[in-house]
């Protein structure tokens, strides 16, 4: 996911975070300011888009119905799936999906996943042989880096706007009623992204951060401020000291996101 | 899967399987068991079977990958069909291409990629029988795979998970205990140089806990980093004395 960028730049990002400053003036522990727009695509079920700084990630949430997987015959299904659409970056190209695409929506579902986000027993129709299948599509349309907090955040904001379709049962056939219903969430997990640059630990890298970053650690944290999915990317590394250090940074992070949200 | 047991740990604090909440699975750590590859380890970590080949350095191919400045480290991980209950299909899986991409992360920092500029190293791990824990087999054979390829390496990467069952933070999570556990937090270390390369978390832990487990998991990791430099050593021995004979 990388763009260009020359040595002198390189050079200078790290130095000022050595410092304790950042190219855009941010603070080490400040993100950039984000507008999340809810609904907006009507056809989808759910919607969320997304602007940190200039990251712009759009997520449609469809819902279907399906059968169950055997091993859980009482439980909904929850899919992920991220594009990196080729008009959001000079780097990104057509294609099937590459191991960022992978990873990213995999980070993404776990945070959703693991903190039980949604009732998954209350997406039963008829145990198992139908339930309900929620695919949330996350669609980048503009990287400017931290694709991963923002993608997770615009998950859940589509999540928590998702209507779901009244039905009855009738002779094991689904019946459509008129009217909508919220989908059953019953917790709301934000992902803050920590990159260590310079050996420094820095909240919501932009794309040229992204570039110099040696390590970067994503944690996902529920309503009650406990941990429930982490992942370690980028070829570099963390001491043990800096991974405490970066869960407490994400835990005040998450703490102060989830006030400027309407969740 | 069997019914849910009622409880994964008893009062005295034994698990299913016998173990205590700081113990280890049985290990067994064997390098050079391939004859055409480079490098090569193999690992037995509890059910856990894994094989690593290593393949370089050599030219890269295709050549447009190659890096003017460094050398190259290709990754994959991959499930054999039979390794685990349901058959897998060798297709590779979202889940593979994720793990191929933390295992390289988490062994890069190991190797001197400057040293080979241009050329690519492939690592090529087969999990044979998986039994939970597989990522950090795989990285604790792979490390010792690609020091046996003769590549310069900043210490060894050696991998072991921590998580939490019912209520109790434990080592070395085995499949029962990661499917019907509360979290499962792999690690991987450099033990030498004090780094965490690789580090990934699902389930729920309080701060505490998670703090708990990394210490843990380091302990179980160093642990396992003794046996990864004697299984090192006891190959260079066995060729030392064939020379002598």
């Amino acid at each position: 996911m990388s763009t260009l960028l020359t040595r002198v730049r390189q050079k200078q990002i790290g130095q000022l975070i050595d410092a304790g400053k950042r190219l855009d003036g941010r603070g080490l522990t400040d993100y950039r300011e984000f507008t999340i727009e809810e609904g907006l695509i009507e056809r989808a079920e759910g919607s969320a888009r997304i602007r940190l700084g200039k990251t712009d990630v759009l997520v449609g949430v469809k819902v279907g119905t399906g059968e169950p997987f055997p091993d859980t015959p009482n439980d909904g299904v929850l899919t992920v799936n991220a594009e990196l659409v080729p008009l959001a970056s000079p780097n990104f190209e057509p294609g099937p999906p590459d191991e960022n695409s992978v990873e990213l929506a995999r980070i993404v579902d776990r945070g959703i996943r693991e903190s039980k986000a949604v009732c998954s027993e209350k997406l039963v129709i008829v145990p198992g042989k139908k339930v309900f299948v929620i695919f949330v599509d996350v669609y980048v349309l503009n990287h400017d880096g931290n694709l991963i907090d923002a993608s997770a955040l615009a998950a859940v904001s589509a999540l928590v706007n998702t209507k779901m379709p009244n039905y009855e049962v009738e002779d094991g056939e689904v019946k459509i009623k008129a009217g909508y219903s919220p989908l059953p969430l019953k917790s709301h997990p934000i992902t803050v992204t920590v990159a260590k640059i310079s050996g420094k630990l820095v909240v919501d890298p932009w794309v040229e951060e992204e570039q110099v970053m040696e390590a970067r650690m994503s944690m996902a944290i529920n309503d009650d401020g406990n941990i429930c999915a982490i992942q370690k990317g980028c070829a570099g590394f963390f001491t043990p000291q800096q991974i405490l250090e970066a869960a407490k940074i994400a835990q005040e992070k998450a703490a102060e996101l989830r006030k400027k949200l309407d969740w | 899967m069997s019914e849910k047991p009622e409880k994964l740990i008893d009062k005295k604090g034994i698990r299913l399987d016998g173990r205590k909440a700081d113990e280890l699975r049985p290990l067994k750590l064997q390098v050079g068991v391939l004859a055409n590859a480079d490098g090569s380890a193999y690992i037995e970590h509890g059910k856990n079977k894994i094989i690593v080949g290593v393949f370089g350095p050599r030219e890269m191919h295709p050549k447009h990958l190659s890096q003017p400045d460094r050398m190259v480290l290709r990754c994959r991980y991959h499930m054999a069909p039979f390794s685990v209950q349901e058959r897998k299909s060798p297709a590779p899986s979202r889940r593979e291409v994720e793990l191929s991409k933390v295992i390289r992360e988490a062994l890069e920092p190991s190797v001197f990629v400057d040293l080979y500029p241009r050329a690519g190293i492939d690592v090529y791990m087969e999990v044979l029988q998986a039994d939970g824990g597989t990522r950090c087999a795989a990285i604790t054979a792979a490390s010792l795979a690609i020091a046996d390829a003769g590549i310069p390496l900043r210490d060894l990467v050696v991998g072991c998970a921590a998580g939490k069952i019912d209520d109790t933070v434990v080592l070395d999570l085995y499949d029962a205990e990661d499917k019907l556990g509360a979290a499962d937090v792999p690690v991987a270390i450099m033990p030498n140089l004090n780094a965490v390369t690789l580090l990934q978390m699902d389930g729920i832990l309080t701060p505490a806990e998670f703090e708990t487990a990394v210490g843990m998991a380091v302990e179980g990791c160093k642990k396992i980093y003794a046996m990864q430099k004697e299984a090192l050593r006891t190959k260079y021995m066995t060729v030392k004395e064939e020379a002598e004979e």
